[in-house]
């Protein structure tokens, strides 16, 4: 198996983008990415996205994108697991380096949501969940999460405040991003105050639906001189997957899927949750950067919130989260959300993250999650020079 | 159209009657039914195993922007209901004001209209639970 290296990236704003199709969006992020790897061709392109199909009616990603991208020919695929589809894109061009098919592989997340934003929508995001046995019974995505954090408030004797840190560190850190949806800061009194959503979920525990697209170019490590001095190593790549419905889990309170990506990615790159210098986990609501934090050894089961309460998770905590604003400032263009947490990862490693820089950080881990839990994306990155 | 009403059709003794399976090897009791049990792999013909359908709630919220087909019944109540027998169940509350849900209530199942769906107003039915009577 190669080493593989990322020598390039590139990304549009996360927002409203009312005059950029998808296809537009798609190519922006990719023709950033090619041009900061001094690149004018790539053996394949594996696209994330998830919603296409529903929102804009549109499947076929994989040739569309190559061939509005000038890359007619070009090995390319759409791939899709929920909001773990960009980070699982990433995977298989990882695994399309390693494992020597491939040599310059680019990995595109995409996702056009403000095309409609009602009950259509609604409907898309839930079919992450179980179609037959959760979404007939009118759950929403939204809902799912709602169910978890009800009962983590329950088993665990701790109230909505407690989660209050998620998302207030989340818009500090997006201030600094310049392409992040949200950013001005939040103080405790506007979450306490923020609407109901869905009970205990709070408009400030969740992040806002967008467009945007991000993507990276990978090569392997020995070659990945010839393009850049700043190469950043691909050290743990892993993928689990979990019952699809939160019923069906032995304990719904435990990502065991996030434990079982975080612990494979941890023994390949040979570190420790100690070892780790930032980490962009999947806050889509404020319960799941608890659990993310909780099963990838971070924090004790039920512990999650108080490294937020604690000041833990900011820019010079003991493990800084969300660092250019996560899905809560950033956004969350479900689809394209993980290449966007491994774009970040990228830039921090590069020294290239500004007000939001963490003074040597060496290594960077990045978590994805699918539906309630169901596929988890955790990947760990490292500075070579 | 046809295809969907197959496929609601094809799940009538689940939604109507919460028949699920109990696996011949290591007896776990599963709803929904599987071809594999998920505890010992064992893929051999499973028994129907028809739940009581009495169980307590596990968790809760109430849902206000409800996807397709089920605006008429926002805001509802949708819950994770432990059933006697063990398994977790997805489902609407119904017959109990949203803010009288706790954790731990008493719900027996009962039959309901679940959905509107699609042109043609294809009507859903399925499981609900309510609080258990009193009586029960
Ligand atoms: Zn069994």
């Amino acid at each position: 198996m190669r080493d593989v290296s990322i020598i390039g990236i590139g990304q549009t704003s996360v927002g409203e983008h009312w005059d950029r199709s998808l296809r537009h969006l798609a190519y922006d992020a990719l023709a950033a990415a090619m041009r900061d790897a001094k690149l004018e061709r790539a053996d394949a392109l594996y696209v994330g996205n998830m919603l296409s199909g529903e929102i804009s009616g549109q499947a076929h990603l994989g040739s569309l994108i190559a061939d509005f991208a000038g890359l007619r020919g070009m090995e390319a695929i759409k791939v899709e697991a929920a909001c773990a589809s960009a980070a699982a894109a990433f995977r298989q061009a990882y695994i399309g380096v390693a494992s020597g098919l491939q040599d310059i592989v680019i990995a595109l997340g995409v996702e056009k949501m403000t095309d409609d934003v009602g009950s259509r929508l609604t409907a898309g995001l839930a079919s992450a969940a179980d179609a037959d046995y959760e979404v007939i019974h009118g759950i929403t995505f939204v809902a799912l999460n709602a169910l978890i954090m009800q009962r983590y408030l329950y088993e665990y004797n701790v109230t909505r405040e407690d989660f209050a840190g998620f998302a207030i560190n989340a818009h500090a850190n997006g201030a600094g991003n310049p392409n992040a949806m949200f950013q001005r800061p939040i103080s405790k009194k506007a979450f306490m105050k923020s609407g109901m959503v869905a009970d205990p979920i709070g408009l400030l525990d969740a992040s806002p639906m967008a467009d945007g697209a991000a993507a990276v170019v990978l090569c392997p490590t020995d070659q990945a001189r010839e393009f850049t001095d700043n190469a950043i190593r691909v050290k743990g790549s892993a993928v689990a997957t979990d019952s699809l419905s939160i019923h069906d889990r032995r304990d719904p309170l435990w990502l065991q899927a996030a434990q079982d990506s975080a612990q494979r990615a941890y023994r390949q790159a040979e570190v420790t949750p100690e070892d780790i210098d930032f980490f962009e986990l999947h806050d889509a609501f404020t319960i799941m950067a608890a659990l993310s934090l909780e099963a990838s050894g971070f924090a004790e089961r039920g512990q999650g919130t108080r490294l937020a309460c604690d000041g833990e998770i900011t820019l010079e905590g003991k493990i800084p989260i969300t660092t250019r604003g996560g899905l809560k400032a950033r956004g969350h263009p479900v689809g394209a959300t993980g290449l966007y947490q491994i774009v970040e990862a990228t830039q921090q490693l590069r020294d290239e993250a500004g007000d939001n820089q963490i003074a040597n950080a060496r290594l960077g881990m990045t978590q994805n999650i699918g539906g309630s839990g169901a596929t988890i994306v955790t990947h760990i990155f490292e500075r070579v020079s | 159209m046809t295809i969907e009403i197959a496929r609601h059709w094809r799940l009538k003794s689940q939604r109507y009657q919460l028949v699920g399976e109990v696996c011949p090897k290591c007896s776990n009791k599963m709803f929904p039914p599987r071809d594999v049990c998920p505890e010992c792999a064992d893929d051999s013909a499973q028994p129907d195993f028809k739940f009581s359908g009495r169980g307590e709630v596990y968790s809760h919220t109430t849902v206000h922007n409800p996807p397709d087909g089920y605006q008429e019944m926002a805001p509802y109540t949708v819950a994770l209901v432990k059933l006697e027998e063990g398994p977790l169940i997805t489902a609407q509350l119904t017959d109990v004001a949203n803010d009288a849900v706790k954790i731990g209530l008493p719900v027996e199942m009962v039959t309901r209209k679940l959905s509107t769906q699609g042109d043609e107003g294809l009507i859903v039915y399925g499981y609900k639970f309510r609080p258990q009577l009193a009586t029960a």
